[in-house]
């Protein structure tokens, strides 16, 4: 981190209005936000979805997304007003002196062109310098960026680098010709953490080296501790406050900035018992002929809340699978309660099948969209229980009653609901089944940090009321500190340890633990520089 | 089909018994899952057998004046190729151009008005279309003739001459779906975030299009263009019928008249193979602008 105390001004957003077009309608997406940025100074922006972060990003270069527009404001960029610009103009100053890495670098890079191509092309569009010399800077900008194999990493594409290497090689295109600012839209949201702690590293090294300033878009407060010298935090389209990054840290002002780290604070007693309410037992399981699960075995106790981690790829999820009879097991078997239960989801019987439920990831696409919170509900009940008429619509709203809605709900369709509503619908589409076993895969990772604590409360609640036992997937460990009785670590398909959650996380620790845990970011803006620092010795 | 060559050709007033010799004589009295297999095993050794028309017995002449379905095929072949391919280099070109552009504007005056007059020339029939150009530009304005009669000794300048309209009326019918499928696979691309992406690097808008968007659209763009070609081949037996132009599609349908099986296995077999060449084509066009196809990870 570089101090400030040139404090050239770099760029100067006064007063920004944007407006978009949806439903039909207009809306408010910025009311009026100020920022100002000095040279080589990085500005963290974080704020929940829908706050206007991304949109203020963007709005720094002077572009505003398809059906958004600046109503107000002024973008000084050294001096030019952006908002003034035409297009062609505009054009001259994006990806020369102004350059953007997107959230998605899978999806951000063209899939028919070689990396390379792609990295040195605005640089090569401004004639900047030949091509032969921009493709040596970049072979020495992937190089800074410890990509592997820097030399011809270039020649491949998209498709044939992992995601972490893309994000690393969308930075090394954002630098390539050496602008006065990178804007960095959510980068890391979409990697594992300890990915995502390699391409933190790469990326803070190479701005503090070019002394390059930016603005640093995110929701996630410790990973913009990690980064920024100040911190501004949105929220509906307006700064909630801004201070440095260790004052915001120490002694956040406002109630709703002390909210944004909440469930980072949410602790549960752990408990456990030797009566499982299910046992896999050597369990192996392939796609076809890729074999993802390697002898893994997992008790879940009775009443108690279990929580699968790693990084994408683990198994997680298709030990989730497995338990379902989704995905048939190819070795090892399934104790359920005592009894072994068939791999094959229909040689379940209904009993069984009622009493294991599972939650999905994304709220959107686990309910029909075509179908009201009455009928999404109302069907387990009809299904397991029999149950019709009043009978049932009684059942239906004292489950709505239970995650915390109201029968007023009963007609809405999915659409109309936010997402942590969407997730308290599917919790008690769960629930109506009146399960023993509610696997949650990952339920909480699509929402805000606000709402995810209102839906892990709610879990936690419900285990309490009726005793239900929960496997918990996830990747976060701040969630899994929150919730968990047990851990259960996987990598690669295998179970690295279970025990309980203080065993787990605290040393010592197997490699890949140690790994893991170390790399979940933490609210100290020293801690990645510390953490190099020991990973280094 | 009801009814068979022997019937067709002796008419209502021929006695059984003249029908049964005629067509114990062709064979048409076998079962026909032998007569198939027999056909196939010939067809693979490149005999497409005999036209049933113009045999001796049949005309009461000494001479078997029976052609080949091979001879008969190829003349007609080379004709209906001859018009496809020139519609096929007017309309394609056009098409793509068309569709780029009007991506590139889109929404604009010129998007629309190109987009709408597509529908409507897309919804017209050929023979409609065909005689709209008839119309207009042979009888109103006498530019082009009404009748493309092209044979063998026909010059090739003369040919552009007398297919014009044929020409004009296939590129019509083709091309508005051709430009139509372009301008939405690319436009469809431009919602990506890779195009975005380009945007904020500073692309100019004809690169965006050009350079990041047509490379992904290939795929798409390269089925609409074979499905189309594949059309124009058979679709040109209502504009052969149009313009009397002696190409196979009309073949098909005279012989369809008289029955002459031979002739309308062999046509269909070489509409039949078209299509599923040309989709083969556009296959694999779609694998090779696809690098995550081409290179593997």
């Amino acid at each position: 981190m570089t101090s400030n105390n040139k404090k050239e001004l770099l760029l100067e957003m006064k007063n920004i209005h944007i407006d978009g077009f949806s439903d039909e309608r207009w809306h408010k997406i910025l009311k009026g936000v100020d920022l100002n940025l000095y040279r080589g100074e990085i500005l963290g922006l974080i704020g929940e979805s829908g706050a206007g972060k991304s949109t203020m990003g963007k709005a720094a270069m002077g572009y505003t997304q398809p059906g958004c527009k600046i109503i107000k404001g002024e973008i000084l960029f050294n001096g030019t007003d952006l908002a003034k610009l035409t297009e062609f103009e505009k054009r001259k100053i994006w990806g020369t002196k102004i350059s953007y890495v997107a959230q998605s670098a899978a999806a951000s890079f063209n899939p028919a062109h070689r990396l390379m191509d792609q990295t040195i092309s605005a640089a090569n569009r401004a004639k900047i310098n030949p091509t032969e010399i921009l493709r040596k800077d970049a072979v020495q900008l992937y190089e800074s960026l410890q990509l592997p194999d820097a030399e011809n990493i270039g020649e491949r594409y998209p498709h044939q680098v992992s995601g972490g290497q893309l994000q690393r090689i969308m930075t090394a295109m954002a630098m390539s010709p050496r602008p006065e600012l990178i804007i960095f839209d959510e980068p890391t949201t979409a990697l594992d953490v300890t990915t995502q702690v390699e391409v933190l590293s790469a990326m803070r090294s190479i701005v503090d080296k070019f002394n390059t300033a930016a603005i640093y878009i995110t929701h996630d407060l410790a990973v913009v501790a990690q980064m920024a010298d100040r911190i501004k935090v949105l929220r509906y389209g307006e700064e909630v406050e801004e201070s440095e990054t260790r004052e915001m840290l120490s002694n956040p002002k406002e109630e709703y900035t002390k909210s944004l780290w909440s469930v980072r604070s949410l602790i549960k007693p752990e408990e456990t018992n030797e009566d499982y309410m299910l046992s896999i037992k050597n369990i192996d399981a392939a796609y076809g002929s890729s074999k993802v699960l390697h002898n893994v075995s997992v008790n879940i106790p009775r009443g108690k809340t279990v929580a699968i981690v790693g990084e994408s790829g683990s198994g997680k999820s298709t030990t989730a699978r497995v338990i379902t009879g989704l995905l048939p097991q190819t070795k090892g078997e399934i104790i359920f309660d005592g009894k072994k239960i068939s791999p094959k989801l229909e040689q379940r019987s209904k009993e069984e099948l009622r009493r294991i439920q599972i939650i999905f990831q994304m709220p959107d696409t686990a309910m029909n969209p075509k179908q009201t919170v009455d009928e999404i509900i109302g069907r387990p009940i009809e299904f397991y229980h029999g149950v019709k008429g009043k009978e049932r619509e009684a059942k239906v709203i004292e489950l709505l009653k239970m995650i915390e809605l109201d029968e007023t709900f009963l007609d809405r369709l999915p659409s109309e609901l936010s997402g942590g509503q969407k997730q308290r619908i599917c919790i008690a589409r769960a629930l109506a089944a009146n399960p023993d076993l509610i696997i949650c895969d990952e339920v909480t990772s699509a929402l805000d940090q606000i709402v995810q604590e209102g839906i892990l409360k709610l879990l936690q609640k419900l285990q309490k009321d009726l005793g239900v036992t929960y496997i918990f997937i996830t990747h976060d460990i701040a969630t899994v500190k929150a919730i968990s009785d047990e851990i259960v670590v996987m990598y690669q398909g295998e179970v690295v340890e279970q025990g309980l959650k203080s065993k787990i996380l605290n040393p010592p620790h197997p490699d890949y633990t140690e790994l893991l845990l170390s790399s979940v970011p933490e609210m100290d803006p020293d801690w990645l520089t510390n953490l190099l620092n020991k990973r280094s010795s | 089909m009801p009814g068979d060559f022997a019937t067709e050709i002796l008419g209502q007033s021929a006695t059984k018994s003249s029908v049964e010799a005629l067509r114990s004589e062709l064979g048409l009295d076998k079962h026909p899952i032998p007569r198939y297999f027999e056909w196939l095993s010939n067809v693979f050794q490149g005999d497409f057998g005999s036209s049933f028309s113009g045999r001796s017995k049949v005309q009461g002449d000494q001479g078997d004046r029976s052609r080949l379905v091979v001879e008969l095929i190829i003349p007609r072949l080379k004709n209906t190729l001859f018009l496809t391919g020139v519609s096929a280099l007017v309309a394609i070109p056009l098409a793509l151009l068309l569709g780029i552009s009007a991506a590139l504007y889109r929404n604009s005056v010129y998007d629309r008005s190109a987009t709408g007059f597509s529908l409507v020339t897309v919804s017209s029939p050929e023979f409609f279309t065909g005689y709209i150009f008839i119309l207009l530009l042979a009888t109103l304005f006498p530019v082009f003739p009404t009748i493309a009669n092209v044979n063998e000794d026909t010059s090739l300048i003369d040919r552009f001459y007398l297919t014009a309209l044929p020409v004009f009326t296939l590129t019509l019918v083709t091309m508005g779906h051709m430009m139509r499928m372009t301008r939405s696979a690319i436009i469809n691309i431009l919602s990506s975030e890779y195009i975005e992406m380009a945007k904020l690097s500073g692309a100019t808008r004809y690169e965006v299009i050009v350079k990041h968007a047509l490379p992904n659209a290939w795929a798409p763009i390269a089925q609409v263009i074979t499905i189309n070609l594949a059309y124009m081949l058979i679709g040109s037996v209502v504009v052969e019928f149009v313009f009397n132009y002696q190409g196979i599609g009309r073949l098909m349908v005279g012989s369809v008249y008289n029955r002459d099986i031979p002739v309308v296995q062999a046509c269909a077999l070489i509409f039949a193979s078209t299509y599923v060449i040309l989709n083969l084509l556009a296959d694999l066009i779609g694998i090779i602008s696809n690098p995550r196809l081409l290179y593997p990870k």
